[in-house]
């Protein structure tokens, strides 16, 4: 069955923001962290507008200097992710070539408005996990109706990409043990036990903004 | 527009355990086809699931990379030149009662699943999915009891069509069920339409054949 895992994520999704409260005091206690956090965030964010620079000149003009760029960077993590679900190194290659294969051929549908291009290569690169090596399919969901926007409000781009740089971030700062839970939830491993204490991960925030732009899609589609 | 084109108004949504295990990709297939059904009818999961797979996103960031194969690169390149691989395109939004993923695995709509009558006018379909859960379509009369196909493991049940009420609460097109072993209710379908569910379950196939152990046989509310 699915991952024993109780999270604390528990409510993180459901629930927008941290009460203020709880977010001043772990302020307090990263107080002295602060200043090279928001150094971090900044390179981080910087980073993910660059990849979404670069997936854009893959999408629009096919840019093979630019997929290299991509290649270099995301391809050894897409590889790594595929060797800690339980991948030997040569099945592992292959799958994550042929991940970096389908971001050059479905690079129309990346938005980036709805998600990092990390968050794009996981999806990309899990459904290739499933059919590889669990050999199942995967159903998805339904499309929307509008399909991706050819050319999604820039506001809301730079909003979900500096969501998910925080989110990037919080991950990075959070204890060993807590990141070494969640990371197995994803990598499949099975043996799990149990994430007791809140993360105070951002996840809340970056739902609550993909759920706006769907209600005012829907809105505009009546 | 028809009423199952819009979105249903929806109480009961998918637990955060099986959101992040959907987009971490671990659910059984029966469960993937429930959670996507599901968020094919709801924005909110939708939305929540967008939230999860952002942090594998960034779980697949953070890995420690491994580096690849020499010629790796130039491999990949002439993958792309061998041209594209027939992917199947994302469902589109289906017309009718049962969501597209649905239909995918039904080959249909309604008119086009095989059901097979477990008695008392309950009928079901079994769906073909991978053999570590199963996921079935259940046809119950209105006002007719769900059959008691005992919570072993975990037990999903998402409403298409009708509604069913138990003790607690009443389950519209769209909600979903979580129930767990420990669990114990007679739910029933609503008296104004016959009730459409798919049920995923991961209990251990030999419940495949559904002995129906229909105690009550209509329950008039």
């Amino acid at each position: 069955m699915f991952t024993e895992v109780h999270h604390c994520l528990a409510d993180m999704a459901a629930t927008p923001s941290p009460p203020a409260g709880r977010r001043a005091m772990r302020c307090a206690t990263k107080r002295n962290r602060a200043v090279s956090g928001v150094a971090s965030e900044k390179q981080t964010r910087v980073q993910q507008d660059a990849w979404v620079a670069a997936m854009i000149a893959v999408r629009d003009a096919r840019d093979e200097a630019e997929f290299a760029r991509l290649f270099g960077h995301f391809a050894p993590r897409v590889k790594a992710f595929l060797m800690r679900s339980g991948a030997d190194a040569t099945l592992a290659e292959e799958c994550a070539q042929e991940t970096m294969a389908a971001l050059w051929h479905k690079a129309h549908l990346f938005d980036p408005s709805r998600a990092s291009v990390a968050t794009w290569i996981f999806t990309i690169a899990r459904n290739r996990r499933i059919d590889a090596l669990r050999r199942q399919r995967r159903p998805e969901p339904e499309d929307l109706p509008w399909g991706p926007e050819p050319e999604p409000d820039q506001a809301d781009v730079l909003a979900l990409q500096q969501d998910s740089a925080k989110l990037a971030e919080a991950l990075a700062k959070l204890p060993e043990k807590q990141r070494v839970l969640i990371e197995k939830a994803y990598f499949g491993d099975l043996s799990q036990t149990e994430i007791a204490e809140q993360t105070g991960l951002p996840l809340g925030t970056i739902k609550s903004r993909i759920r706006l732009a769907l209600d005012r899609l829907r809105h505009a589609m009546k | 527009m028809t009423m199952t084109r819009t979105m249903p108004d929806i109480t009961h949504h998918l637990s955060d355990r099986l959101l992040m295990a959907y987009a971490a990709g671990t659910l059984p297939e029966a469960f993937s086809l429930t959670v996507a059904t599901h968020i094919s009818l709801c924005d909110e999961c939708r939305a929540r699931l967008g939230a999860y797979e952002s942090l594998g996103g960034a779980v697949l960031d953070h890995a420690a990379p491994v580096a690849m194969a020499e010629d790796s690169l130039a491999a990949t390149m002439a993958r792309i030149r061998a041209g594209a691989p027939d992917v199947p395109p994302a469902p589109r939004r289906a017309p009718g009662v049962l969501p597209a993923p649905l239909c995918d695995y039904v080959g249909g709509d309604l008119a086009d699943v095989r059901w097979r009558p477990v008695g008392m006018g309950v009928k079901q379909a079994i769906l073909p999915t991978s053999r570590d859960a199963t996921a079935r379509l259940l046809y119950i009369p209105a006002g007719a009891a769900v059959p008691d196909h005992g919570h072993r493991g975990t037990e999903l049940t998402l409403v298409l069509q009708g509604a069913f009420v138990d003790e607690t609460a009443r389950f519209g097109r769209g909600d979903i069920e979580i129930a767990n072993e420990d669990m114990h209710h007679m739910p029933v379908a609503d008296i104004g339409e016959d009730c459409i569910c798919l049920a995923a379950t991961d209990a251990p196939l030999r419940f495949r054949g559904l002995i129906p152990r229909i105690a009550q046989p209509f329950l008039r509310i």
